[in-house]
């Protein structure tokens, strides 16, 4: 198979890379590892669109930040993706970290922030927008631009988009070698030998191994999980906008912050791990989550918790996120270091690929007449009117059997989800693309349900139906 | 234009049970016996009967009907009787919402978008089991864990095997049930892990499901991280001291393929939430009277949504109260010269249903509670003020068994409005 351009790893970064690309006559692969995009860093993260105040000026992240933040809102509205624009508040709890709320100001300005996108509250103020914010808090840094979005529906979209305007999707197609002949890079994987003219790395977690593989040794990802829980839509309204601490050098600690589906992110820990393929959670580490919560709001109770995770953050040892060609080749595009904010950061970032490819490649990017910037908008049954409920079911029936009961989700939003451009293939794809499962009962009701969708519309047996490919079996052979 | 006045029509119903498990079942059926004219029966799943159609094990009706049956022959022998009766009822259909004028919207792939106005509705939606995400659980996210009621529709219902070696953490009915099933299927059920220093489970359970299949029971247990990339390959358990907190150094890591949870059950309350009738925090049911009526006139429950039962006999017997309940609102439904006294766990009581009571009762009460703990050679005491009702001796209270006392006909004469009738444990 024979592509102008391979990008590898179909995260956030790959994936509106690879929209952005398929604006141009190009023939792209996104080529993923995992059985679905979205399936790591991307899945498990904050949602938090920061303001870019928070990097140091000078840097990348400083930089794609704040661009990234400003193009977000369009990017979403696009794409139909759910984002918030709620603001934050980074709160202070001394007269010491007032200080810092005003340097943190300071270096919003040197970003490139607007001034009056910011503003420093004091105790009255803060109470005001929160109410329920601990009666330690002094005061607060409250950011209007910062906003919240669903990663891994950013992603789907991105990559829907992109498959829409032919980018092709490779999954379970992890990359083992590379190598360079002719002027043409040559892959092996999973699904065999792929050749490519550019590559874009954006394996997040694995970029610096994907990078070894033609040389380049200049990148040395040190993976942080972060632990998170997610809390019960009835404790949704605890908080009205992103609630952060002041920053410390391992980052931005423990936030408390609404979902865009209405229930509660708490979390991050930060923990350095060697294990770049496992997310696994530490056993202190929801009372440590609640805990550092508490300080900013202490109503927030374990109790409510609906689930519990953790995601890796490509963390490089520079801090900074590294983008541009390899020095080993120039027709190797690094997009690595993607931690916080790369979320946010991520439509410039995206953009900025863009340009690096343009500046390197053989010939002019020819722009596609057809090119659609959007893709289907998906039908969300929860979020809908009784009389377009309604009149959706009057015109397909399958949106009037409700599969998941806690998210109220259709089996016709299943069925879509399955049938997409990039559809789901496993237990946990269907999930992320119309939530049958995040609800309170964690799929104890709708899992088989799900599964038997899968199986018809995948036409497999049920039993090798997985729960996000792989070896996540979860039926093995028929009884007795 | 087929049907477009149809769609848009509201149904007009005496009776709207939410829900045609056992509870909804019963409910309807003693409300039809008591002369109600339009009944409908709403469920969600495909077939009437609720849990019990996976429930194959038997172990039912022994109380009710004084013989041993299967989950799906109790079901039968309701289901038999609603369809000979004009009950309607429509199955794969979800209720998405209800208003305080019993104004009842569900949604299904038949009829499409369905609204009833409903002269009383009984809530019968039983409950959930809880899922791993309420407890404090460290490791991966790999597959092959999940709730024992799940695995027991995967092995019942749909004919597959969720694992092969299984370890089950939680020593609830379902878990203990479980353990016999997969090992009868197969499987090596390695252990059953308790938290509590007493298993939640039925008496009858854990001899007959445990101790006849050599299966471990380990008490003050519990699950501490789960191990595995894609699928579950082990966990580590540790014991824990009396403030469940884990002893340090006794962590084991055990082999397995498959945990199972049965640590609990929630009443599925949703909808009643949507009503703001007022709830019992401790059940995570309604607050009803006698009749099973809630705090919204006309609005009754029954079943595991307003508590959980460890036996379906008493689901029935408390459904035919609310579907009497429903007739009487329906037949009369602005007379109401109840005088209410309430309901009060003392000393070892969980919580009592229901939380009032109708002094002007004609009819002698029934109270349930379950007790907090385990209590030996102990009795209960039912008692309003100093006076003392009722006192029960017995061998052994636990508080996977529901008790039950009876307020006579003489006792509601002594009680007055507002009174608090408390019922404790004591030491012989």
């Amino acid at each position: 198979m024979f592509y102008d351009v391979a990008i590898i790893g179909a995260g956030v970064i790959g994936s509106l890379t690879a929209r952005n690309l398929s604006q141009y006559n190009l023939k792209v692969a996104l080529i993923e590892k995992g059985n679905d995009v979205a399936c790591a860093t991307s899945k498990a993260n904050s949602g938090i669109v920061h303001a870019g105040f928070d990097a140091k000026p000078g840097t990348l992240k400083a930089r794609l930040n704040v661009e990234g933040t400003k193009k977000m809102a369009d990017v979403c509205k696009t794409l139909f993706v759910p984002f918030k624009e709620i603001g934050s508040l980074v709160v202070a709890f001394s007269d010491d970290e007032v200080e810092t709320l005003k340097e943190l100001y300071q270096r919003g300005i040197t970003n490139g922030l607007d001034a009056d996108s910011m503003e420093i509250l004091d105790r009255q103020a803060l109470v005001k927008l929160e109410p329920n914010v601990s009666p330690d808090a002094v005061g607060a840094l409250l950011s209007k631009t910062a906003g919240i979005v669903c990663p891994y529906e950013l992603t789907v979209a991105a990559a829907e988009c992109a498959a829409t305007n032919g980018v092709e999707f490779l999954r379970n197609c992890g990359v083992n070698s590379i190598k360079f002949e002719n002027d043409m890079f040559i892959l092996s994987t999973e699904q065999g030998e792929i050749s490519a003219k550019y590559i874009i790395n954006a394996a997040g977690v694995h970029s610096d191994d994907i990078a070894k593989m033609i040389g380049d040794n200049s990148i040395n990802i040190t993976p942080r999980l972060g632990e998170y829980a997610l809390l019960d839509k009835s404790v949704g309204n605890v908080v009205n906008h992103v609630i952060f601490q002041c920053p410390t050098e391992m980052g931005k600690g423990v936030l408390i912050a609404p979902t865009v589906d209405g229930n509660v992110i708490v979390g991050p820990t930060t923990v350095e791990v060697d294990n770049k393929d496992s997310a696994a959670i530490a056993q202190d580490a929801l009372s440590n989550v609640f805990k550092s919560a508490n300080k900013s709001v202490p109503s927030i109770s374990m109790r409510n918790t609906i689930t519990s995770f953790g995601g890796l953050r490509a963390h490089d040892v520079t801090s900074d996120f590294i983008i541009g060609s390899s020095n080993a080749n120039k027709k190797f595009i690094n997009v690595a270091g993607i931690a916080s904010p790369g979320l946010a950061s991520s439509p410039a970032i995206a953009d900025y690929v863009l340009e690096i490819l343009q500046s390197i490649y053989d010939g002019e990017l020819e722009k596609k007449s057809d090119y659609n910037p959007s893709r289907t908008e998906p039908i969300k049954f929860r979020e809908m009117s009784d009389e377009q409920r309604r009149e959706l079911i009057a015109k397909n029936k399958a949106y009037g059997r409700i599969i998941c009961r806690c998210e109220t989700v259709t089996e016709g939003e299943i069925i879509d989800a399955i049938n997409s451009p990039v559809g789901a293939r496993d237990v946990d794809g269907v999930k992320r693309r119309t939530r049958a499962g995040m609800g309170r009962c964690q799929s104890g009701f709708c899992g088989s349900k799900v599964m038997e969708i899968l199986s018809r519309e995948l036409n497999v047996p049920i039993n090798e139906i997985t729960k996000f490919g792989g070896k996540s079996d979860i039926l093995y052979e028929r009884t007795k | 234009m087929k049907g477009r006045s149809k769609v848009n029509s509201t149904l007009k119903y005496d009776l709207v049970v939410i829900g045609g498990g056992p509870a909804g079942m019963a409910a309807a059926l003693e409300a039809k016996k008591n002369g109600v004219g339009k009944i409908i029966i709403l469920e969600r799943a495909e077939t009437l009967g609720g849990i019990l159609e996976q429930c194959i094990h038997t172990g039912f009706g022994l109380h009710y009907f004084g013989e041993e049956l299967s989950g799906p022959e109790y079901a039968h022998k309701f289901i038999e009787l609603v369809e000979q009766s004009d009950i309607d009822v429509k199955t794969d259909t979800m209720v998405i919402s209800i208003s305080k004028e019993r104004m009842v919207t569900a949604v299904n792939n038949q009829d499409g978008f369905i609204q009833i106005d409903a002269t009383a509705v009984i809530l019968a939606m039983g409950c959930r089991e809880r899922a791993r995400g309420a407890l404090d659980i460290a490791g991966s996210r790999a597959s092959g864990v999940m709730t024992a009621g799940a695995a027991q529709k995967f092995v019942n219902i749909d004919g597959y095997m969720p694992g092969k070696k299984i370890v089950i953490l939680g020593s609830g009915d379902i878990g203990l049930i479980m353990a016999r099933r997969m090992t009868l299927e197969g499987a090596q059920v390695k252990m059953v892990c308790e938290l509590m220093p007493y298993s939640g489970g039925l008496t009858r359970n854990i001899v007959q499901c445990l101790d006849d299949f050599d299966i471990p029971l380990k008490l003050s247990c519990t699950v501490i991280e789960v191990h595995g990339t894609e699928r579950v390959e082990g966990i580590t358990i540790a014991q824990v001291d009396e403030n469940r907190n884990v002893i340090d150094g006794t962590q084991e890591f055990v082999e397995c393929d498959t945990l199972l949870l049965s640590v609990g059950l929630i009443p599925e309350n949703e909808l009643s939430k949507q009503i703001d009738i007022d709830m019992d925090p401790i059940t995570s049911g309604p607050v009803v009277n006698e009749m099973r009526q809630t705090s919204l006139p006309g609005v009754f429950a029954c079943g595991n949504v307003l508590q959980v039962h460890d036996l379906v006999d008493y689901v029935t017997t408390e459904s035919q109260i609310a579907g009497l309940g429903a007739a009487k609102y329906i037949s009369n439904p602005n007379n109401d010269d109840s005088r209410y006294a309430f309901t009060k766990g003392g000393d070892g009581v969980r919580y009592i249903v229901p939380q009032k009571v109708n002094i002007n009762s004609k009819e002698e009460i029934k109270l349930y509670f379950r007790v907090a703990d385990v209590y030996l050679k102990s009795k209960f005491v039912v008692s309003v003020g100093d006076e003392v009702l009722i006192e029960k001796r017995k061998q052994k209270f636990a508080p996977g068994e529901m008790e039950n006392a009876t307020l006579t006909l003489e006792m509601l004469e002594k009680i007055k409005e507002n009174d608090e009738i408390v019922i404790s444990i004591k030491e012989r």
